[in-house]
């Protein structure tokens, strides 16, 4: 057998030979062997018991998973609005000159390959890339010279200055969550003590909504999942902190992530489940051991594991899954896709996941916040944790701000507070936009600003992105409709298709071809999208630009060519090849776009 | 006239008709109207056609266009017919969605250029025809309302001259164009 | 729970566990639908069956039916998002019906035809797709597939195979085959699975057999598939 065989062969077994644990085991060998080829594909597949075409499937799904092969230095700059406002894309541009590679191309000694990915969760310190899939922050030239120097010297990443891999929390300001002082394990005794009934009844009535942005009652979540009929059942805390500009999770993550395991128990506890993923998303890969330690040493505590805190019968346990580049996953069912080993594609609903989740047992998905925030309510009790924010929006809530501000960073507001109040705060002047709960939130503009964060006026999942009087508020808008073609699963018709059709036209405007004409098809196309999607992503795909049209239109028509129609593609572009081919440069070889407009 | 009158009758529709990069079926179709010809004789007059021979577009009320855009003289035409028609109709299948000729689009067109006039077994003179009096070929073969705005579009490779027909009388008639089973049909 | 809901006005029984789509059929309504098969459990992908109920547009292949809903189906704003659907799906492949040998017996054909779809309307793709001829019954010619998913389903489900999936995302999504050479020739497909002749539009084509009823006897030709869609289990 090759050394590839055997590897294959040993990560297989150490899976267990177990289907559902296909996007680990893939995760796994593109990090020894750098891509997957086509026979370790064939490989991984006799192994599992999958069929070829499945695996090529899900590993063709997933970004971060590369079925062709690519550098051994793997550069991919966030491709966020807020990590090009800060230069990301000369500096991107300038990597690749001094390493002379073109980007999304891989150098011609396989030496390394330069490219984009979506939103890396670095925006506070941003711009920011991954290298390997490590993070690497507050780029500059100086530090792109640095890599390139490092890179040319084929150092491997384990010998690059540890402060190039440096991640700041940038915790701003602190309420319940950030501000507590609590022990391991001190919501725990607390919630066990009360009984599941009794902390239930807290739960209850601290009133507390999901904080991934949809504001699901919690508390109706875990009653649904303990009432469904079944065993088995599954907490599963959705890290996969997709949404562009959102960065809250991860400094949970690594620095509250014993809350955050805390929360999951207590939902086992309320829930009657036994066992515990983890969903954390692919680029937030650095964590995963810092996690696994605190996972053993909860376990070390008896927080995990049998008998939790001595109670019999309170059985439960947290294995990790890591995630590959899939802003869909995020998505709930989609996650549990995922968390089976297969392409992310959201489920129908109903059923939902609290009766039919995880290899069909019923599941609760909650967010990490949301999940962190249960052990306040273990502590304090549901009607202290009700005592603040609004009636409708209990509790407090963690915002990811970063853009044109001061001071970028985690802050954490009752809910309740208004957008004029947080910009005041992050140091945000001559603000035109705001686009609250990332790509697929609310751009909001200046007349808006006494808005408050909460369910019941600005729902958000935590993103807060600043736009000053300097930006352009169809580029913020064009970026964002370029994510979400990128991160479309392509399941149903009007994602797949839609999303890409608008970056068309996006693109089209950006490059001054548009024409009025175009405005009205965006206008159908947002939507079709909003009326006919599968899923949440294509649903709110047409966001930004549904609101910028709306309240920044002039950013719009300024981009116009004609007030009527303008050819789909560029005419005279079209003609370059013939020209070539010919050597001709005469004024027949021309189309004059200027003649397009129509009577 | 009689006012009254030209309120009721209506004027006879000026009409042109091209093909780009089609293959002159769809034009053939309307023949294929067969003695409708003679009804359509008394609603139209003919400005630039394959009937006619006229050259060049006047003003016109409809202009009916075969075939997609290919070349830059198809631009060129299509222009002329856009700036000159009230309504433009796309007719056929390669007006409507490039048909055959866009079935070179997945090739690159460099390479069938090299292919055909420099590489191909018995070309004596390898040279890519260069003479400034030729159109420049287009690198895609594009439907024709992605270049010029389109009014009414009738598929079909071609269509029927029943359908041809049912959409003009309509059209003549002042009713929005519609076409059903079974006179809809693409191939 | 089963009981009674209004389908465009008209009241539609059904039992429990059918879908809006199922008690509209069974009850002489045809729902438009590209990827729904009544062989198959509800995929919910082409979106061309969206029906609108209280004021919310949701697939009918996969909502369970309600007792009292309110199901508008046939109207105008329907009809014209299913048209915009069917107009994404004819722009993002290379659907050239002259050429064709499905064409007459296409359901995205039939059905553009039923919705009356002049104009493909948004820019084409025009994609570069492959066709695989290495099989010797079967053609593959991947520029017609609209990810319905039925061969990968019925492959799966019924022969038990698995020769198809869908690989990559987005619009770059794509068949493969389960083959490490990405041939269907070094599949064990054949040209009897069921997944041989599932295919709604002309990807999955048996050899030797194309253009075998003229124009004017093929599926489509008489009846619109309003009519032939409810007369047969497809």
């Amino acid at each position: 057998m090759s050394d590839d065989g055997k590897l294959v062969a040993d990560v297989i077994a150490r899976h267990g030979h177990e289907p559902s644990r296909l996007l680990q085991v893939l995760v796994e060998l593109q990090e020894a062997l750098g891509w997957l080829p086509p026979g370790v594909l064939t490989q991984v597949a006799g192994g599992l018991g999958l069929s070829r075409a499945h695996v090529e499937g899900v590993a063709g799904f997933y970004s971060f998973l590369h079925a062709r092969p690519v550098g051994r230095y793997r550069v991919l700059f966030s491709d966020n609005v807020t990590d090009r406002m800060l230069g990301a894309p000369a500096l991107m541009e300038a990597l690749c000159g001094k390493l002379w590679v073109e980007r999304g191309k891989v150098s011609e000694d396989g030496l390394v390959s330069v490219d984009t990915t979506s939103c890396t969760g670095m925006c506070d310190q941003g711009p920011a890339l991954l290298v390997n899939g490590r993070p690497l922050t507050r780029l500059n030239h100086a530090r792109v010279n640095q890599i390139a120097e490092l890179i040319r010297r084929q150092e491997p990443l384990a010998a690059w200055p540890a402060e190039l891999f440096h991640v700041d929390d940038n915790i701003r300001r602190r309420d319940a969550l950030l501000g507590s002082s609590q022990r391991p394990g001190e919501a725990l005794k607390a919630a066990v003590m009360r009984g599941r009934e009794g902390w239930l009844e807290e739960m209850r009535a601290a009133n507390l909504r999901g904080r991934g942005g949809a504001g699901f009652t919690t508390a109706v979540k875990w009653m649904a999942c303990r009432d469904a009929p079944g065993a088995g059942k599954v907490v599963v805390c959705n890290a996969d902190e997709g949404e562009p500009g959102t960065f809250k999770d991860r400094v949970l993550l690594t620095s509250f992530a014993d809350l955050v395991f805390e929360g999951m128990t207590l939902a086992a506890w309320a829930t009657g489940a036994q066992r515990g993923f983890l969903y954390l998303r692919g680029e937030y890969r650095y964590l995963l051991e810092p996690l696994r330690a605190v996972l053993a040493r909860r376990r070390n505590a008896g927080l995990l594991g049998r008998g939790i805190l001595g109670e019999t019968g309170f059985d439960f346990d947290i294995d990790i899954h890591l995630g590959a580049g899939a802003y869909v996953c995020g998505e709930e069912t989609a996650l549990l896709e995922s968390l089976e080993g297969r392409r992310g594609t959201p489920r129908i609903r109903p059923p939902f996941p609290v009766t039919h989740g995880y290899k069909g047992r019923p599941t609760v998905v909650n967010n990490v916040e949301t999940l962190a925030k249960t052990t306040l309510i273990a502590i304090n009790g549901g009607a202290a944790f009700a005592a603040t924010g609004t009636a409708q929006s209990t509790g407090t809530k963690l915002l990811s701000i970063s853009g044109d501000c001061a001071y970028p960073g985690i802050y954490e507001y009752p809910f309740g507070v208004t957008i004029e109040r947080v910009l005041e705060d992050c140091g945000a002047s001559d603000v035109q936009a705001v686009q609250v709960g990332g790509a697929s939130g609310v751009t909001l503009a200046g007349y808006e600003f006494h808005r408050r964060i909460a369910f019941e006026d600005v729902p958000t999942a935590g993103a807060f992105m600043v736009f000053d009087s300097s930006r352009d508020m169809f580029a913020v808008a064009r970026n964002f409709v370029h994510f979400f073609a990128h991160e479309s699963c392509g399941f149903c018709t009007p994602c797949r298709v839609g999303t890409s059709l608008l970056q068309g036209y996006m693109d089209k405007l950006a490059s001054g071809h548009g024409a009025m004409m175009d405005l009205a098809d965006i206008e159908w196309i947002d939507r079709l999208l909003k009326n006919a999607s599968h899923c949440g992503l294509g649903s709110s795909a047409p966001n930004p630009v549904l609101d910028t049209l709306l309240k920044f239109r002039p950013a719009y028509e300024r981009r116009l060519q004609h007030l009527d129609f303008a050819p789909a593609f560029d005419l005279d572009a079209a003609l370059a090849t013939a020209r070539r081919m010919t050597g001709r440069d005469d004024p027949g070889a021309h189309l004059d776009t200027t003649q397009e407009a129509t009577p | 006239m009689d006012t009254a009158a030209s309120e009721v009758s209506r004027p006879k529709l000026r009409v042109a008709t091209t093909s780009l990069a089609g293959c002159f079926g769809c034009h053939m179709s309307l023949l294929d109207i067969d003695e409708h010809l003679f009804e359509l004789a008394q609603l139209v007059d003919f400005d630039r056609s394959p009937i006619t021979d006229i050259k060049h577009c006047g003003p016109c009320d409809v202009g009916l266009i075969e075939g997609g855009v290919c070349n830059a003289e198809n631009v060129h035409v299509l222009r002329e017919f856009r700036r000159n028609c009230k309504i433009l109709v796309a007719v056929g299948a390669c007006a409507v969605n490039g048909g055959l000729p866009a079935q070179r689009n997945h090739l690159d067109l460099g390479a069938c250029l090299q292919q055909v006039y420099q590489f191909r077994d018995g070309v004596a003179q390898p040279q890519i025809p260069n003479d400034p009096e030729l159109p420049l070929l287009l690198d895609k073969v594009h439907p024709i309302h992605e270049v010029v705005r389109i009014d009414y579009f009738v598929p079909g490779c071609p269509p029927s001259g029943e359908a041809l027909w049912k959409f003009l009388t309509d059209l003549i008639a002042g009713r929005t164009p519609r076409l059903s089973h079974p006179l809809l049909h693409y191939d | 729970m089963s009981g009674t809901f209004l389908f465009d006005g008209q009241p539609v029984p059904f039992e429990d566990g059918q879908t809006i789509l199922q008690a509209a059929r069974a009850a002489g309504h045809y729902v438009p639908h590209l990827c729904w098969h009544p062989d198959f459990p509800a995929h919910g992908s082409c979106k061309l069956c969206i029906v609108k109920v209280a004021g919310r547009h949701v697939s009918s292949c996969a909502m369970p039916a309600k007792d009292g809903m309110e199901v508008e189906s046939n109207t105008p704003e329907i009809n014209g998002e299913r048209r915009a659907l069917l107009q994404m799906l004819f722009v993002e492949g290379n659907h050239f019906c002259p050429s064709c040998e499905k064409s007459g017996n296409c359901q995205l054909q039939a059905l553009a035809y039923e919705l009356e779809m002049l104009t493909p309307r948004f820019n084409h793709f025009f994609p570069d797709r492959p066709v695989d001829a290495s099989h010797p019954d079967v053609l593959l010619d991947f520029n017609r597939c609209i990810f319905c998913e039925l061969c990968v389903r019925a492959s799966r489900d019924v022969d038990g195979k698995n020769v198809f999936a869908l690989t990559e995302r987005g619009i770059h999504k794509h068949l493969a085959v389960n083959a490490e050479s990405g041939r269907l020739a070094d599949t064990d497909f054949s040209a009897g699975d069921r997944a041989a002749s599932i295919c709604p539009v002309g990807v999955i084509l048996t050899k030797r057999v194309g253009f075998a009823s003229p124009i004017g006897a093929r599926k489509y030709d008489a009846q619109p598939i309003r009519v032939v869609a409810m007369q047969e289990d497809e």
